[in-house]
């Protein structure tokens, strides 16, 4: 019966270590946060050229992430892009005036959505649009107009 | 010239009835499943053979994996000027494939084969025929647990081969070559998705673990029972079950990271 007890504990031990270590894969190699459904209300942006964006892609405010994209899809009646995101609850005081950009990170990094405070004093509600916004650099266009304006001179 | 064409045709209708009784024997056991919940101690024996007893080489191996990761990483990468970005490569590396095959492969050589050497034994010392004397159906007390536990003990086996390689990788790059910490861990956090990434793996160990299983316990219960049987199904074992692995790893790979 001993043996038994003994076989018992290291499958337990076994099992436990295994757990862990797909909880560690979770927790600490992946970011799980990120990915969890967060509760905030969604604001519509219009884009010309949304780039690399994707869903999931963050949403910044002076550099600190405070909401994700939620949705992306294309508006046949105007020809823009329609990019909807989620802003956390807690940053419910986005002036009406913020104007948003699309940013690189880095050199080749992802594409995130930067917001740059307006100074209104009425706040964007669920459901609200940005009225102003600025396109996604794309670096063919950006190679382009400067071959144009070297061939000017 | 009619001799070749009939050894063609007794070869090919050999494989597949090997295979017709590997999917009926595979059937058969799965339809000793429910029974082992009333008599779970079985599994957790054989746990202990196939799972707990693998520990150590699973977990060197994915020490070392991890560790030569980092370095030949590093070495790669310092090229670019982008050794922040090795904790992602470790990462994505071991969790996607390096993870979920390597460990399958251990487990095919260290348990696979214990496998087939034992069910093979049983069958050519006529204990298996002693079982079916006594009403007791070997697919039941013999075959089931012996595949729910490698089904279980394969993606935890794996999960540890990844969350140890991680660490090794970390060991060699932080440690050892002066990767910032900070980055290494939170370039890696930005790149490996739970789903995409962590969850894949998990699905893919699973696969591998029920697949690698029935190869051997099939090996062992189809065996010619004789020694030189025996040990010609443990040979199997091995070759087909990291053969398979090999396999169903670029399928699944497809599969899931092909979009």
């Amino acid at each position: 019966m001993q043996h038994t007890k003994m076989v018992h504990l290291w499958v337990g031990l076994f099992v436990a270590i295994g757990i862990a270590s797909l909880f560690m894969l979770a927790m600490r190699v992946s970011n799980i946060t990120a990915f969890a459904e967060t509760e905030g209300y969604q604001l519509t942006l219009n884009f010309d050229n949304i780039g690399g964006l994707k869903v999931r892609s963050p949403v910044t405010m002076a550099g600190v992430v405070i909401g994700r994209v939620s949705e992306i899809s294309f508006d046949k009646e105007i020809y823009e892009a329609e990019v909807k995101v989620t802003i956390e609850n807690q940053y419910d005081n986005i002036p009406e005036d913020t104007s948003a950009s699309i940013f690189t990170s880095g050199l080749l990094g992802e594409q995130y959505i930067g917001l740059e405070a307006g100074g209104s004093d009425t706040f964007l509600k669920q459901g609200d649009r940005f009225k102003l916004t600025q396109s996604a650099v794309v670096l063919e266009q950006l190679i382009g107009q400067f071959l144009v304006s070297k061939a000017s001179e | 010239m009619i001799a070749f064409i009939e050894n063609l045709g007794e070869s090919a209708l050999n494989i597949f009835e090997k295979l017709g009784r590997g999917v009926v024997f595979f059937i058969n056991a799965l339809a000793g499943f429910p029974a082992l919940i009333l008599r779970f101690t079985l599994v957790i024996q054989q746990l202990y053979a196939v799972g707990v007893l693998s520990l150590i080489i699973i977990g060197v191996a994915g020490f070392f994996v991890g560790m030569v990761l980092g370095l030949q990483g590093y070495n790669t990468l310092i090229d670019f000027g982008a050794e922040e970005s090795l904790g992602v490569v470790v990462a994505l590396t071991l969790v996607r494939e390096l993870g979920p095959v390597v460990s399958a492969l251990l487990y095919a050589g260290r348990a696979g084969s214990a496998l087939t050497a034992e069910i093979g034994l049983m069958k050519a010392t006529e204990q298996l025929s002693a079982m079916e004397m006594m009403a007791v159906d070997p697919m039941h007390r013999v075959i089931a647990p012996r595949l729910l536990a490698g089904i279980i003990a394969v993606p935890l086996l794996a999960a540890l081969f990844s969350a140890v390689g991680v660490m090794g990788g970390y060991f060699v790059g932080v440690g050892l070559v002066g990767v910032d910490e900070g980055t290494f861990w939170s370039q890696m956090q930005d790149s490996v998705d739970i789903y995409d990434d962590v969850l894949n793996g998990v699905i893919k160990s699973i696969v591998f673990g029920i697949v690698v299983t029935w190869i051997a316990v099939f090996e062992g219960y189809d065996t010619v029972p004789t020694s030189e049987g025996v040990s010609r199904a443990t040979t199997r074992t091995v070759v087909h079950g990291s053969l398979a692995v090999l396999g169903l790893d670029f399928v699944l790979t497809a599969l899931m990271f092909g979009d």
